[in-house]
């Protein structure tokens, strides 16, 4: 167990030079060297900005529509007889995601550096849409590369993109997914490294950008904690969110790094099973730190140092490397990782949906289960914070398709 | 004195260049490599670099992307890339190998046991894409003691301040990125190319190679009159992806290529 000073450590994180102790850092080729420190100086100076706070905040409250509503899902915790389940409604945020809360923060700083372009990758296409309403706000104009799989599973949100203006470019490379997006997506921006802003999804990437991604979204956390403390006047006993690259879930627990009776919980895709080796499960399978799309973190490589294709029946949560301060707070003991099947998934995807009349995004769904299976082991007054990361309605394609429904 | 200074050396002592060409390890077919590097230095390579194939070459464009593709179908992993430059070494112990990559592989094999081993089978020089020298500490430490140069990249990005310290990290040789881009993606300038050697020059007493946007004699020629290393990669690589199906030939049709510039370059 981590001490007190330990978490205040914890909660500094990273160091100058983007490390999360082992983990973090900026390993990318050359020519983004310059744009990465231009960039972390700039998020420096913004970030303390009363006028850039300002305008943020008045974004989140106005555009996005926080807070977020902390809801008590009290028909799903009778049922289940044990802790009370609340959920944090990120569903409700416009756009349908949590990934608002970023792209407004990116987006803001590419105006204020001036950038006529922005570029995105995307799994579910929650990031990839979140960029290009920011982009139609702002008049930028926007790429976003998604893989010619998640095109096709998630082809609601491409024709939304398009909708909004942005070009969607299909990655036919390697494993056609998430992390062949954001392969494409470094590309472009070694190419117009000059006038475009690359706004990345996730709390991973190169310095500082699990730093800023994190900074932008742990309004999750504060308001959750806020909301449970009005509520219940207590704190939760236990958070739990799902973990793709990991934004959403760093999102909700920084803000309670300190608090050290709440445990944090991360749900990775377990896929067909960890057993099966078919999963997006980095850090429950324990993978060992490699070095991938500009930091180092653990990472699904086999013993020659490739990178492992992933399986998830969630776009969002197919990737194989996680945001690095999941690998150090997995580390040093305060955050544990567990992963979650499809059909568990699928499951508490129809489950939240029946009972609560809530459908959860495939993504969310996993913390969802996780959940599920927690709050049965637990007491009547205990609690559990869910973070609902985005709502169900683009992965209804895919449940109809399970189902042998085709619109 | 390393075997890439000594290169250098002579071929300044001669008032030539340096040719240097690129190829990845097992593309189309682990087979293939060793004679290719042979016949790249019989028509006047000076130094190779080798690529590492990965699965995710991320500054990498199209045709490198697809050699590493080839390369992985055979399962050609980083300790086959050593046994090639070993196996290399055993007729030909004058021609520097440099492996050139991403960091993954090397990393899972851990630093100390990749320098290690580079040392035994007689490699000189590993050029990491992905790790600049802010995060190479233990890394440049494990391959100097090893007496492998560390080469790194400049961009045309990269700020004076930045050379100078860049270019006190490595050794061997600095590798100047031409264009803006992946690999294989725009043609170069040669009068920018040239102001920008001017201010390098400044800092480092390094031979200076550039590479990027070198696809023709024209182009070999150019560069070799304002730098000291010309490389060449993406044309290379193509001409190999056209033979994939009569691999034999690819030897032979590869060093045409580089036979040319060679002669060009030497006009
Ligand atoms: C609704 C939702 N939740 C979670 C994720 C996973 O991303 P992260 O781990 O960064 O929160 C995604 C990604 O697309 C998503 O759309």
């Amino acid at each position: 167990m981590p001490t007190k000073e330990d978490l205040a450590i914890a909660k500094q994180m990273p160091d100058a030079g983007g490390h999360f102790g082992q983990f973090g850092g900026r390993y990318v080729s050359e020519t983004l060297m310059a744009a990465l420190q231009q960039l972390e100086q700039t998020y420096e100076k913004l970030w303390r900005d009363p006028q850039f706070q300002a305008e943020f905040d008045y974004d989140l409250a106005h555009y996005v529509g926080r807070p977020s509503p902390l809801y008590h899902a009290e028909r799903l915790s009778r049922e289940l007889g044990g802790a009370q389940i609340y959920l944090k409604r990120e569903d409700l945020n416009h756009t349908g995601a949590h990934k608002v809360n970023n792209t407004i923060g990116q987006a803001l700083l590419a105006k204020f550096t001036g950038k006529p372009r922005v570029s995105a990758e995307t799994g579910a296409g929650q990031h990839g849409v979140a960029t290009a309403t920011v982009a139609a706000r702002l008049g930028l104009e926007c790429t976003v590369y998604m893989g010619e799989d998640d095109i096709r599973r998630q082809a609601l949100n491409v024709y939304r993109m398009k909708l909004l203006g942005a070009e969607v470019v299909s990655v036919t490379s390697g494993t056609r997914t998430l992390k062949d997006a954001m392969n494409e997506a470094m590309r472009d921006w070694v190419t117009n490294v000059d006038n475009t802003f690359y706004i990345i999804g996730t709390a991973a990437g190169p310095h500082p950008y699990p730093k800023l991604v994190r900074d932008f979204q742990s309004i999750i956390g504060r308001e959750a904690r806020q909301q449970c403390l009005a509520q219940t006047g207590k704190l939760p006993d236990a958070l739990v969110a799902c973990v793709g690259g990991g934004s959403n879930a760093i999102g909700l627990f920084h803000p309670f790094i300190e608090d050290a009776d709440v445990r944090m919980i991360g749900v990775e895709a377990g896929g067909y099973g960890i057993e099966t080796g078919q999963h997006a499960a980095p850090l429950s399978s324990h993978c060992k730190p490699g070095v991938l799309h500009g930091n180092r973190t653990c990472l699904m490589s086999d013993e020659g140092g490739q990178v492992i294709g992933t399986h998830s029946v969630s776009a969002g949560l197919d990737y194989p490397g996680v945001g690095p301060e999941h690998s150090y707070l997995q580390e040093i003991g305060r955050a544990e990782y567990t992963a979650i099947n499809d059909d568990e998934a699928l499951h508490a995807f129809r489950h939240l949906t029946l009972t609560e009349g809530i459908m959860p995004a495939l993504e969310s769904s996993h913390a969802v289960a996780e959940a599920m299976k927690m709050a049965p082991t637990m007491d009547k007054d205990q609690i559990i914070l869910v973070n609902l990361s985005g709502r169900g309605d683009k992965d209804i394609h895919t449940v109809a398709g399970i189902d042998g429904i085709n619109f | 004195m390393s075997r890439i200074t000594e290169c250098f050396n002579n071929l300044k002592s001669q008032g030539r260049k340096a040719l240097i060409p690129y190829v990845t390890a097992g593309d189309p077919d682990p087979k293939i490599t060793l004679p290719l590097m042979h016949a790249l230095v019989e028509s006047g390579a000076d130094i190779i670099e080798l690529g590492i194939p990965f699965s995710d070459p991320m500054a990498d464009g199209p045709v490198i992307q697809l050699a590493c593709e080839r390369a992985l179908l055979h399962g050609t992993r980083l300790v086959d890339v050593l046994d090639m430059v070993a196996e290399f070494r055993k007729t030909n112990q004058t021609t520097p190998v440099v492996l050139m990559g991403y960091l993954n592989p090397i990393e899972i094999m851990g630093y100390s046991a990749f320098a290690d081993k580079a040392k035994a089978v007689g490699l000189d020089g590993v050029l990491t894409v992905d790790l600049p020298p802010e995060e190479a500490g233990e890394f440049n430490r494990l391959m100097k003691a090893s007496d492998i140069d560390v080469i790194y990249l400049l961009a045309p990005t990269t700020e004076e301040a930045r050379v100078q310290k860049i270019c006190a990290a490595g050794s061997g040789y600095v590798y100047y990125v031409s264009v803006k881009g992946v690999t294989g993606s725009a043609s170069l300038n040669v009068a920018e190319v040239a102001e920008k050697l001017k201010m390098i020059r400044k800092y480092t007493e390094m031979p200076v190679g550039v590479g990027f946007g070198i696809r023709d004699d024209a182009s070999a020629r150019a560069v070799s009159e304002v730098a000291d290393g010309v490389i060449v990669g993406s044309v290379l690589v193509n001409k190999i992806a056209e033979l994939t199906g009569n691999q034999e030939q690819i030897p032979e049709a590869v060093a045409a290529i580089t036979a040319s510039m060679r002669q060009a370059m030497d006009k």
